[in-house]
């Protein structure tokens, strides 16, 4: 028995603080959901305290039904019957109309959160990751990356969210509630983080095989480090001197890899992959699969099948001398 | 009677595992970064399978066949679901096209697209004008339809034409 509410509290535990908090809210939009949360929470609780009080209360006075004296009704126990029940209904009624009046408020109060100048970026989802467009007026200021969105502390984000395949949904549960992204159809929120930190965000609307492993990262820095990383990230790659290196952006550029990836200021410019232009600055591979190593990183290119089977990258019979110069090249793109 | 029906519900069964099987971790005969033709086995593996045509259709716009091809009524290039196959139907024939390319701007990609994949775009192709069976052909488009769908096109009785023919 208490080794059972021990599990129950563990399990109740486990949402409000580690990976993905739902109740530790990083921002004021989090923030609004959580109280609209505790309310749900304490109000049911408080409900089914007062039921189980009275299921209680009626077995401890429970009373044997003696044989009705006359069949004639009594009509003032009748009348206190018929009042508790239209108490008990309306109560009832009311509980909801509460529920239905905070959940409205809360939901009109996330949508007035933006401010005049929010940070615009665009993410797309993909079976099985995530693309991120920093908006910019000027095109060449735009800013594309994958798996990993970087915030500034205490600036209102607007994340547009669309999709070109399947049915996704953006949750990032520390800054929002979830966001479905339909085919053909945008939407939009607006989140912001008032402490610097990792937020780690997943897709919430099954999508296929990986569901599972399509995962992102939202980093928030403070504005100035925030700044520097989006100035880093518009360069583009520079073509590599050493020779190694050399070698592998040679196979990267004639190899099966620019079909599907765009590395910025080089000949790659697929687009049905991850941009790659800034891979070595990232944390993980293959959304939140994989830890972003060399190791792992070789692992991921000649046989993604077996970390992530049904990915959309195929496996690819690099040699070792030919992988290794490939390592080289996308280990400087930082 | 009844074991016959049986025996028909199990047969039915297993033809369907196949059609739908998923290959993630296929490594064709000459996997990797094919530079040249080599023999190929035949029949080509993703030719009766749904999920490998549906991959080849997906592959046909992230390669941008549709580019030149457009949905396969042709365009700058050659009309892949009529009739007239200017190198040949057979999934050999069509490898080849893909992988060593074809005058008159036909590029050669091999080595840009793993073998698996050429495959499953050779099945799709042919899927196009019906040359696949008709259960694992693509009965629908991620998209708006621009034709009805490859299940729904009457096969097309393939005339080789001779290469110095049209381009």
């Amino acid at each position: 028995m208490s080794r059972a509410a021990i599990v129950v509290a563990a399990v109740a535990c486990a949402a409000c603080s580690g990976r993905m908090p739902v109740l530790d809210p990083g921002g004021p939009q989090a923030a609004r959901i959580a109280t609209y949360w505790w309310i749900v929470f304490w109000l049911s609780a408080l409900i089914l305290a007062a039921v189980v009080a009275f299921l209680l209360h009626t077995l401890a006075h429970r009373r044997v039904a003696a044989a009705p004296a006359s069949l004639v009704e009594d009509t003032r126990v009748e009348r206190r019957l018929a009042l508790g029940v239209a108490a008990a209904v309306g109560l009832t009624a009311l509980t909801l109309v509460v529920l239905l009046v905070t959940s409205v408020a809360t939901g009109r109060a996330l949508r007035s959160f933006g401010g005049t100048d929010p940070l615009t970026l665009e993410v797309t989802g993909y079976q099985w990751w995530w693309d991120v467009e920093y908006w910019d007026p000027v095109p060449s200021q735009r800013v594309r990356t994958a798996n990993e969105i970087h915030i500034p502390v205490g600036r209102p984000v607007l994340v547009k969210t669309r999709s070109l395949d399947v049915i996704h949904s953006f949750w990032v549960p520390g800054l929002h509630g979830k966001k479905d992204n339909i085919p053909g159809h945008g939407s939009s929120l607006v989140l912001q983080a008032d402490r610097a930190g990792t937020f780690i965000g997943r897709c919430a609307e099954f999508c296929g095989v990986q569901h599972a492993h399509m995962q992102l990262l939202v980093i928030a820095d403070q504005p100035e480090v925030f700044d520097a990383w989006l100035q880093a990230q518009r360069r583009s790659a520079v073509v590599p001197t050493d020779a190694f290196a050399r070698h592998g952006f040679d196979l990267f550029m004639t190899g099966p890899c620019a079909l599907c990836h765009t590395v910025l200021g080089t000949p790659a410019g697929g687009r049905r992959g991850p941009d790659l232009t800034h891979l070595a600055s990232r944390r993980t591979l293959a959304a939140g699969t994989l830890p972003n190593t060399v190791g792992h990183l070789a692992g991921w290119i000649i046989d993604p099948q077996a970390q992530k089977p049904g990915a959309q990258m195929p496996g690819n019979a690099f040699g070792a001398d030919d992988l290794s110069a490939l390592l080289a090249f996308l280990g400087g793109l930082s | 009677m009844s074991r016959v029906a049986a025996l028909a519900c199990v047969m039915l069964a297993l033809v369907a595992c196949e059609r739908e099987h998923r290959r993630f971790s296929e490594v064709a005969p000459a996997s990797g970064r094919p530079t040249h033709v080599t023999p190929q086995p035949s029949p080509n593996p993703a030719e009766g399978n749904a999920w490998a045509i549906a991959q080849g259709k997906q592959l046909y716009e992230a390669y941008n066949c549709n580019g030149c091809h457009a949905n396969g009524g042709g365009g700058m290039g050659p009309a892949l679901m009529d009739a007239t196959w200017l190198y040949g139907s057979e999934p050999q024939d069509v490898y080849t096209s893909i992988v060593e390319g074809r005058p008159n701007g036909m590029p050669a990609f091999g080595g840009r697209i793993p073998d698996v994949q050429v495959w499953q775009l050779v099945a799709y192709v042919r899927s196009m004008s019906g040359q696949t069976r008709f259960d694992v052909r693509p009965a629908r488009s991620d998209h708006m339809r621009v034709k009805e769908s490859e299940q729904a096109r009457r096969p097309e009785r393939p005339v080789t034409a001779a290469p110095s023919g049209r381009p």
